[in-house]
């Protein structure tokens, strides 16, 4: 194999401008990390809402929020990139429409952030769900013979207890954030993913790049599980066992 | 205080309570016994709306339970209900589950709340441990912490839902000591429970349950001398036996 190494190529100039590849590599890190923590805190809030809305004795309410977890369950996360980027835009009345296409500030940047948080949303909702529902339904008789109302009890004695049992879960979900975030690119967003392949492109460096692009994707999955595991540790109950798994 | 007429409540097409009736009056505790599945839980869930039921009117101190118009949560919050399994919330300290109530439902201030907790958990003898949290006491303890968290909302009246039955032998006088100081001052209680020897101390009627229905609702000495029904006679002499 004839390939010429070449790991000094991240300090080079790229062929048509003045900065380096190694900032193209960082602009892009940047973009990753900004779709990705946008989307969690999206996904975090609607998550726990629609998860919680499942739990709740409510016909309407839980109807309302199966549908949101199938709907975006079941379809191709890159499909739903593409919908809320070509399609969404021409369904809307046709001034938004014209003002989502023409003037909407990081257009790109929004929609990414939006279709990944709501795709998440719909996984966090089911371990949200799943995290009450393991809860025994004593908790919420205590905490109503008291005299709390629903939303109190769920606020102050299951929510808490619930949230805690399902940090493990949720940890995985937070990783798969980072890596799913890399479908950006197919519309566009200049995340890592798409500044690689500018950079494969640009310099012919092809195995440096994407060894590069590995390691900051995986020091970005991993700051995730180190930073749900100090969350899980700081909100450990005193005398309870962690449970396995 | 509490007036139970007719009530009747079943899970699809299986019925659980049948027509019960009974009345606990101001000051009076009574005991309700009868074999698992008999409907006990159930009968005194309907008493605090935990359970709601289909037929027939409960009234408690006043207020009818199964109206709908009727703010249940305004009515708990002057029923204290103990459980089987204690139910303290395990991701507080004891303290904070004695005012989490007072605080939320009665709009007490947190020092006032926390000052009554603590006096509550004197009286259960656990002023010491208010710091812990419910893991690291023993089953007996939780119980006493329960007890106490219900008394803070100053009840008018407490359930109790075999309170002693999921501890351990050795713990179990360290509760009913509680229950027994609790009645000699007058509280009224409704008291699920195969503790024959509380209800000899304290109890002035007992309810014997089976099937859903109430078979027997006799003054505790009338009870324990002569049960009327066969089937209250073979029950005793089982726990008796035990
Ligand atoms: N959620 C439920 N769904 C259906 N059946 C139930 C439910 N809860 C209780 N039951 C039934 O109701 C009956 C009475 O239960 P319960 O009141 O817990 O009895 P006890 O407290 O006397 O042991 C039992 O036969 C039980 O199986
Ligand atoms: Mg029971």
């Amino acid at each position: 194999m004839d390939y010429h190494w070449n790991w000094g190529i991240f300090l080079e100039q790229v062929k048509a401008g003045e900065e380096t590849y190694l900032h193209w590599l960082v602009t892009g890190l940047g973009w990753t990390l900004a779709v990705s923590l946008a989307a969690w805190l999206l996904a975090l809030l609607l998550g726990i809402t629609v998860g919680t809305l499942r739990t709740v004795p409510h016909k309407g309410l839980a109807v309302l929020g199966a549908t949101w977890v199938e709907l975006f369950r079941n379809i191709p996360l890159l499909v739903q990139m593409f919908l809320w980027f070509f399609v969404v835009p021409e369904l809307l009345p046709p001034d938004w429409g014209l003002w989502v296409k023409q003037d909407m500030l990081a257009k790109e940047f929004v929609t990414a952030a939006l279709c990944l948080g709501l795709f998440t949303s719909a996984r966090v909702a089911e371990q949200v769900r799943a995290g009450v529902g393991s809860l025994a339904r004593g908790q919420r008789d205590a905490a109503l013979a008291l005299g709390l109302t629903l939303p109190q009890a769920y606020r102050h004695v299951i929510l808490p207890q619930a949230l805690r049992i399902v940090i493990p879960p949720l940890t995985s979900e937070f990783m798969n954030v980072f890596k799913n975030s890399s479908i950006a690119f197919a519309i566009g967003v200049m995340e890592l993913t798409f500044q690689a392949r500018q950079m494969q492109e640009d310099s012919e460096q092809g195995i440096e790049t994407y060894l590069a692009v590995t390691l900051l994707y995986f020091i970005c999955a991993f700051a995730a599980n180190r930073g749900m595991a100090w969350i899980e540790a700081r909100s450990r109950v005193p005398g309870l066992i962690a449970k396995p798994g | 205080m509490i007036e139970i007429r007719d009530v009747s409540k079943s899970y699809g097409a299986t019925p659980v309570l049948k027509g019960c009736s009974t009345t606990v009056a101001k000051g009076e505790v009574v005991v309700v016994c009868g074999p698992s599945g008999s409907g006990k839980s159930t009968l005194i869930k309907c008493v605090n709306g935990l359970e709601p039921f289909q037929q027939g009117r409960i009234v408690v101190d006043g207020v009818s339970v199964g109206d709908p118009a009727t703010n249940l949560p305004r009515l708990r919050a002057r029923v204290g209900m103990v459980f089987q399994h204690f139910e303290l919330f395990p991701h507080m300290s004891v303290r904070r589950n004695l005012a989490l109530a007072q605080v939320q439902v009665l709009g007490r201030s947190a020092e006032e709340a926390d000052a009554r907790g603590l006096k509550l958990l004197d009286r259960v003898g656990l002023a010491a441990h208010a710091d812990k949290h419910p893991a690291q006491l023993s089953g007996g303890q939780q119980q006493r912490v329960a007890i106490a968290r219900a008394l803070a909302m100053d009840p008018v009246c407490m359930l109790f839902d075999e309170p002693t039955s999921a501890l351990d032998p050795e713990m179990i006088g360290e509760v009913l000591d509680v229950m027994v100081e609790l009645a000699r001052e007058g509280m009224t209680m409704m008291v699920v429970t195969h503790e024959m020897g509380f209800a000899r101390q304290v109890a002035q009627r007992i309810l014997f349950m089976d099937q859903g229905e109430i078979v027997e609702d006799s003054p505790a000495g009338d009870f324990f001398a002569a049960p009327k029904s066969q089937r209250a006679q073979l029950f005793l002499s089982r726990i008796l036996h035990h």
